[in-house]
């Protein structure tokens, strides 16, 4: 449903991607491992048309969507759930997540349907609805994760872009806010494109993975194989390889 | 006339001048709120109301209604145009190049309202004639109860607007995070021209309904602007009650000074409270700490 072909992107003189290509299909889970610095972010960003890319294809759906804005990417079905989370901290939960179906109420569609998308991420996200009149600002950071989850959810996406949302939580919340992830492709048929520095639990999620090095997709393969790959295991799986680690 | 009489009537027409601050003042504060960026020009957006408010209807005698609407559309088309032509295409200058840019766009309109309007002071009559009333020993005249009475109406709409329509949250969304913003498909300069809009807007009607007090010319603007920018000061650069409290508070201070101590003290009353807020206080008087988890 998603297919980046040779793109380039610069942060000024900055060649941040170069000549990256990879495709998602429908109701698959992606992710990208790399490095800080890899170029993983840029990816999401340049398929989000926030930082546009300087030349290459993106198709989405068979339609080119590599000079459009970013409510036109929104509006076609592709939301990005950014690092960091960046909630609309001073708002309530409930605003933040209505402002998540904000085209869909541009387009006028009717209030009784973007209420039970609501319901929808409230039955997903038990604890958003408990705290729903709060400030975002006052959730713990796991809960600021879902609520990040869930506005993107509120715009119905076809293909959800998430930027670490492990970072910075606890075990038990991670395993938590992964299981909702894989329910929605099971469940919704939702394709996820998945960024991870936590590259194992994300393997262990995900079909297939992208291993990026400076801007380059230096490797492609299913997540059986990257998790069995050495190369992988030493740079992106951590130390409790001793056996690698300690050579 | 007695003490409390005196200080009544000076409470009572310093509250209606602290409205019109505060209307001005919450001008201000939607322009910084989406953009970060101090709009010195508001104050001409505030003399622009007052002016097309006489062009319409003391020169072309349309009724009251059709006068101030159409002064009021006027002066925001005015603003929308002053985006697009100055902040615009100056997006990616820092802050301080914008603000310096609001001031030299401030000139230009006062410049321009000149050689339109000249530089006579025009008078705008009362809405509802000029007949005094006397309220507790204080007189009253009828145009400051429309102030009151507008400026109340549009702080609630105000209020309203932005806490309980989508257009409002998503304004509310581009201050706080335009990146995000723009993720969940918000067009962030639409945002900014739309606070424009209304900031424009706003001030118009401040100035349409306080020229038929203070008189008005091509250069209110600029001591009703700082008026209102220290309006919004007092309230911490909030769009709401703290503003609006601002306001009220440096209109009634204003009219004490003036009344108290001397009339020629008026304007000084207001700077120096400004720079007082500044020195001890640059968060605004209300403003509580937030509690926020990171």
């Amino acid at each position: 449903m998603l297919t980046v072909k040779n793109i380039n992107t610069y942060y000024g003189q900055v060649h941040a991607l170069k000549n990256v290509s990879l495709h998602l299909k429908q109701g698959e889970i992606v992710t990208l491992i790399g490095a800080y610095g890899a170029g993983k972010t840029t990816i999401l960003n340049s398929l989000s048309a926030v930082t546009p890319v300087r030349n290459g294809e993106i198709t989405f759906a068979g339609e080119p969507i590599q000079s459009l804005a970013p409510e036109r990417i929104v509006e076609l079905g592709i939301s990005q759930v950014p690092e960091g989370r960046q909630v609309f901290k001073p708002l309530t939960v409930e605003d933040n997540l209505e402002l998540g179906a904000y085209l869909r109420y541009r387009r006028r569609e009717g209030r009784a349907r973007i209420r039970a998308s609501l319901d929808e991420i409230y039955r997903l996200f038990p604890r958003l609805q408990e705290r729903r009149r709060q400030l975002a600002g006052t959730l713990s950071g796991g809960e600021q994760q879902m609520l990040a989850i869930g506005r993107a959810l509120m715009a119905r996406p076809k293909l959800l872009l998430l930027d670490e949302p492990s970072m910075g939580l606890a075990p038990l919340v991670v395993q938590e806010i992964f299981a909702v992830i894989a329910a929605l492709t099971r469940d919704y048929g939702t394709t996820v494109l998945l960024v991870e520095q936590n590259a194992k639990a994300a393997l262990k999620l995900a079909s297939r993975g992208y291993v990026l090095e400076t801007g380059k997709v230096i490797l492609e393969e299913s997540s059986t194989e990257l998790l069995g790959n050495k190369e992988v295991q030493r740079a992106y799986l951590g130390k409790e390889k001793k056996e690698i680690w300690e050579r | 006339m007695d003490f409390s009489q005196q200080l009544s009537q000076y409470l009572l027409s310093g509250l209606a001048t602290g409205a019109i601050y505060a209307l001005i003042g919450l001008g201000f504060a939607i322009i910084y709120n989406s953009t970060g960026i101090i709009n010195f020009a508001q104050g001409e957006f505030v003399m622009l109301g007052g002016m097309f408010g006489v062009y319409f209807y003391t020169v072309h005698q349309f009724p009251l209604v059709a006068a101030l609407l159409l002064a009021v559309l006027c002066a925001a088309a005015s603003g929308v145009a002053f985006e697009r032509l100055a902040i615009r295409p100056m997006r990616r200058a820092p802050p301080l190049g914008l603000v310096i840019i609001t001031i030299g766009g401030s000139i230009l309109v006062r410049g321009i309202a000149m050689l339109v309007w000249g530089k006579d002071t025009h008078a705008l009559p009362g809405f509802s004639g000029d007949e005094p009333i006397i309220l507790s020993g204080a007189t009253l005249l009828p145009q400051h109860l429309w102030i009151f009475a507008l400026t109340v109406l549009l702080i609630i709409a105000n209020k309203l607007f932005f806490q309980y329509t989508i257009t409002g949250k998503a304004l509310r969304a581009c201050a706080v995070n335009q990146r995000a913003a723009g993720l969940v498909g918000i067009d962030v300069r639409r945002m900014v021209m739309f606070s424009f809009l209304l900031a424009s807007g706003m001030g118009a009607l401040a100035g349409i309904i306080v020229a038929p007090l203070t008189m008005t010319s091509y250069d209110v603007g600029i001591m009703l602007g700082l008026k209102g920018f220290c309006a919004a000061i007092i309230g911490g650069m909030s769009n709401g009650i703290g503003t609006v409290l601002g306001g009220l508070l440096l209109g009634v201070l204003e009219a004490l000074g003036a009344g108290l101590i001397s009339s020629g003290y008026k304007d000084a009353v207001t700077f120096i409270i400004l720079l007082l807020i500044l020195f001890l206080r640059p968060q605004g008087l209300f403003s509580r700490g937030e509690s926020e988890r990171v």
